[in-house]
């Protein structure tokens, strides 16, 4: 219990410190810069006390379980030794996580908007609600294609590199092909696509794999796996609004 | 009150859920069907995932209470025409008395600049917090931590995790500020996100040619990790502050880019990072095969 405890402290003092400039910052800019004083300090002070609370919280889960869990499940696929199960799973970790991503719909309804203004699809709301959904299904597909990308690059050895140059060129194809109002919505689709909890686990998914895998090493070769899931989303977007457009 | 925050909180921790059960499905599916072999202590992953979304309810209540109220008003106040008209009386002020050393100096320069809106450089306190929210909002995020955890853990001890961290921090920070830089003065955002791509692949071509080749995928990914929990609403609203607060921008076309920004820039500064730990390295090395080549030379002449 006592070295529960102690683990449990440790990581406390390492939220406490890692939260540190944030409390500066806002402190610094109300009372200095601004000159006013803190609104509400014990509702502040309350919330400070979730928020420290939770990332040890969080912190102890992913030692104890996101870490493991990846690492393991790494091990598991490697010894099982089939490919197609192991894309499988990558394409399904990456589709899964995204589709139900909050961020994720908050995006998908300002496109919608935007669709509608653009006067690609009807201003009425089953419209709308259709290309959101397309919208996410899309987003979705591209991360998963993203994650079974990357694990393949993993195994195969290939250079991170490359995908990601090549796939800058492609998003600067597409920005020149793609539709005006489909642009902005798919830059800001990159951005939502890797959650708190689907980044840690990925990562240690990559970095597993690159650890069993001979001849591959971890920290040239396990990581990636977000880079890749950060960028496809954008293609995939451009891609999907001009469909929409070729599309009567 | 302490019955309607625990309300909040349940409500956050239902939406987690919601958000975890596909993961949750997946992984377990996987196990049993593919894999079929139970995963190493399944009481303890059990407790852990429980911890993970618990610790992030909790977390993103606290910020909805505390920080994101607070930083949203900031960017507002900071973006509010009467603050910045401050700043722009103070400009012209100066004119007449020997500058105090502060940096809004140089804005009396152009005369013409208050008459088309306020010159850009009225903005300083704008800039500051730009950088300074995008560098605290990173510290501060969860999926950057585990980043950075995972990749000093593999190093061997070769790379810290809090060097790692400020490096990407000070990358967004950087970045940030630069976005505001550029909805202030109206600049085209493609051409920004242009020449950043080309420097970041002229550092990657660097780096695959030097010692420092490691980080490239590191670097890759941090610019991933930024736009997440913390520094998306914080900064987002600072955008959005900003673009209806400037005489001639408009929410909706000049608002976003920031997150953008915040996601390009930490490539860079990761890749400089691991060129100066290396350089550093190289040169402490250098130093000490010259200092071995001395003693000996002074033990064989003894």
């Amino acid at each position: 219990m006592t070295a529960q405890l102690k683990q449990f402290l440790r990581l406390l003092v390492g939220s406490v410190r890692d939260l540190a400039p944030i409390i500066l910052v806002v402190v610094f800019f109300q009372l200095v810069v601004l000159q006013q004083p803190l609104p509400n300090l014990e509702t502040l002070l309350a919330g400070l006390a979730f928020v420290i609370l939770g990332l040890t919280l969080f912190m102890r889960g992913l030692e104890m379980a996101l870490f493991p869990l990846g690492e393991s499940m790494a091990e598991a696929f490697a010894q099982k030794g089939s490919l197609i199960a192991l894309l499988a799973f990558a394409f399904c970790l990456g589709f899964g996580t995204t589709a139900a991503e909050p961020a994720l719909i908050a995006v998908a309804e300002e496109a919608s908007e935007v669709a509608a203004k653009a006067g690609v699809i009807g201003a009425a709301l089953e419209a709308q609600e259709e290309f959101a959904f397309g919208f996410r299904v899309t987003v979705a597909l591209s991360v998963g294609a993203a994650i079974a990308l990357g694990v393949l690059r993993i195994l195969k050895g290939w250079p991170i590199q490359y995908l990601i140059i090549g796939g800058y060129m492609l998003v600067v194809a597409m920005t020149v092909v793609a539709p005006e109002w489909v642009i902005g919505v798919a830059y800001d689709s990159g951005g939502v696509t890797t959650s708190t909890i689907t980044v840690p686990l990925v990562t240690a998914l990559g970095v597993g794999l690159a650890s069993v895998i001979r001849g591959r090493n971890p920290i040239t070769d396990g990581f990636g796996l977000i880079a890749l899931a950060s960028l496809t989303p954008m293609i995939f977007v451009m891609v999907y609004g001009v469909l929409l457009e070729r599309t009567p | 009150m302490i019955v309607e925050w625990a309300w909040e909180i349940l409500e956050i921790l239902w939406g987690n859920l919601i958000d975890v059960t596909p993961i949750a499905v997946v992984l377990i599916g996987f196990q049993i069907f593919v894999l079929r072999k139970k995963p190493p202590r399944p009481a303890r992953l059990a407790v852990g995932f429980l911890y993970v979304v618990l610790g992030l309810a909790f977390f993103l209540f606290g910020l909805e209470k505390a920080l994101f109220p607070l930083g949203e008003t900031m960017a507002r106040q900071l973006t509010d025409p009467a603050f910045l008209e401050l700043g722009g009386a103070r400009g012209p002020a100066l004119a007449d008395g020997p500058a105090d050393g502060s940096a809004q100096g140089p804005a009396q320069g152009p005369a013409q600049g208050p008459a088309q809106g306020p010159d850009w450089r009225f903005y300083l306190w704008v800039y500051i917090f730009a950088a300074a929210i995008g560098f605290s909002t990173t510290a501060a995020e969860p999926a950057l931590i585990a980043v950075a955890l995972k990749a000093e853990d593999i190093s061997g001890g070769g790379l810290s995790a809090l060097g790692l961290r400020l490096a990407v921090a000070v990358g967004v920070a950087i970045g940030v500020a630069l976005g505001a830089f550029r909805i202030i003065t109206g600049l085209p955002l493609y051409a920004f996100i242009v020449v950043g791509y080309i420097i970041v692949i002229i550092q990657t071509v660097k780096a695959t040619r030097g010692e420092s080749k490691w980080i490239i995928p590191l670097a890759y990914d941090s610019g991933g990790v930024t736009t997440s929990t913390v520094t998306v609403p914080v900064v987002a609203a600072l955008g959005l502050g900003l673009a209806e607060a400037i005489p001639g921008r408009s929410p909706l076309l000049d608002g976003f880019g920031l997150i953008a920004f915040a996601s390009l820039f930490p490539m860079m500064t990761v890749m400089a990072y691991a060129e100066l730990t290396d350089f550093i390295r190289r040169r402490m090395q250098a130093r000490q095969a010259r200092l071995i080549a001395v003693t000996q030379e002074e033990e064989e002449e003894a």
